[in-house]
């Protein structure tokens, strides 16, 4: 009977590790750490600023990081440059419009050239990137981190995962309807992001 | 009022320069916040908040300078009183020296 009782409990653990969900990993970070930088290197004019309003889910499978989906937000009116004047044109109506386009956001779909090495994951992420209402489809590199058991680390008095995802890649923001008529040589029409981003999936 | 605006545009000038030096010469825009960064040790993410501080730029300096240059500008309206009455007081001493 206990030898009965042991296979069957060895059967269930070999049986739901084979069909174990992906993990849900929840982006709105406690700490606000999680961040997004843009770069503008105009031939007369660098700008640079950051965003730290970010949300959203991915779904991630540590046996088929290849799998991976998911979307992330940005709050469009956390984007910040150091000048306060600069930051009122960029929200304004020919910039961002931060008023009637409150979220800029990317939707992961596939992943391709998957590699991974130990928790370390890197690939290239194909997805929709949406800005002043404006989709696109892009794909950019992507590295994926899995921090098995470490959100405890981080949050006290909670247990689970976490996932760093960091990603750079370049826009035109003539793609996106920015502001397209200012001059180029003032403000780069080429903008550089790099997310840094961190999320949790508490057991 | 010629020395007074002049002396007030050299003031502006030399302020607008010592200014912007001592606060780093900054080379781009005038900043009215700055970037402190902060490392997540379990992350190993670098975290970016602004702290308000004003950092002046180019743009302050530039204006200093044309701000200056324009005092210069408008005092060159001015007649210099002081000469004249300098200038009458030597010829009266002149005449009184003769008489």
């Amino acid at each position: 009977m206990t030898k009965q009782f042991t296979a069957l409990l060895v059967l269930t653990a070999l049986g739901s590790s084979a069909y174990a969900a992906p993990l849900t990993f929840d982006f709105k970070d406690p700490k606000g750490v999680n961040n997004a930088v843009f770069k503008l290197d105009a031939p007369l004019e660098a700008i640079s600023g950051s965003a730290n309003g970010i949300t959203g889910t991915v779904t991630f499978d540590p046996e088929k990081p290849g799998d991976t989906k998911g979307k992330i937000v940005v709050t469009t009116a956390s984007l910040h440059v150091p000048n306060s004047m600069m930051n009122e044109h960029m929200h304004g109506g020919q910039w961002l419009d931060v008023a009637k386009q409150p979220e800029i956001t990317f939707e992961a779909k596939s992943l391709k050239n998957v590699k991974t090495t130990g928790d370390s994951t890197s690939a290239d992420v194909t997805g929709t990137f949406t800005v002043k209402g404006v989709a696109k489809e892009l794909t950019a590199p992507i590295k994926l981190t899995y921090l098995k058991g470490k959100l405890g680390e981080r949050v006290p008095k909670m247990n689970g995962d976490l996932l760093v995802i960091r990603s750079t890649f370049t826009i035109k923001r003539s793609d996106f309807g920015i502001n397209p008529s200012a001059p180029q040589d003032k403000v780069s029409d080429e903008i550089s992001i790099t997310l840094s981003i961190a999320g949790a999936s508490p057991r | 009022m010629k020395r007074v605006l002049q002396i007030l545009a050299l003031a502006v000038a030399i302020f607008a320069v010592v200014f912007w030096l001592a606060a780093g010469a900054q080379r781009g825009w005038t900043k009215t916040s700055i970037p402190v960064r902060s490392v997540d040790e379990i992350t190993g993410i670098e975290g970016i908040t602004y702290k308000k501080q004003f950092v002046p730029g180019l743009d302050f300096l530039g204006a200093g300078l044309l701000g200056a240059g324009f005092l210069t500008g408008v005092s060159l309206f001015f007649r210099e009183k002081n000469k004249t009455k300098t200038n009458r007081t030597s010829i009266q001493q002149a005449t009184t020296k003769i008489i």
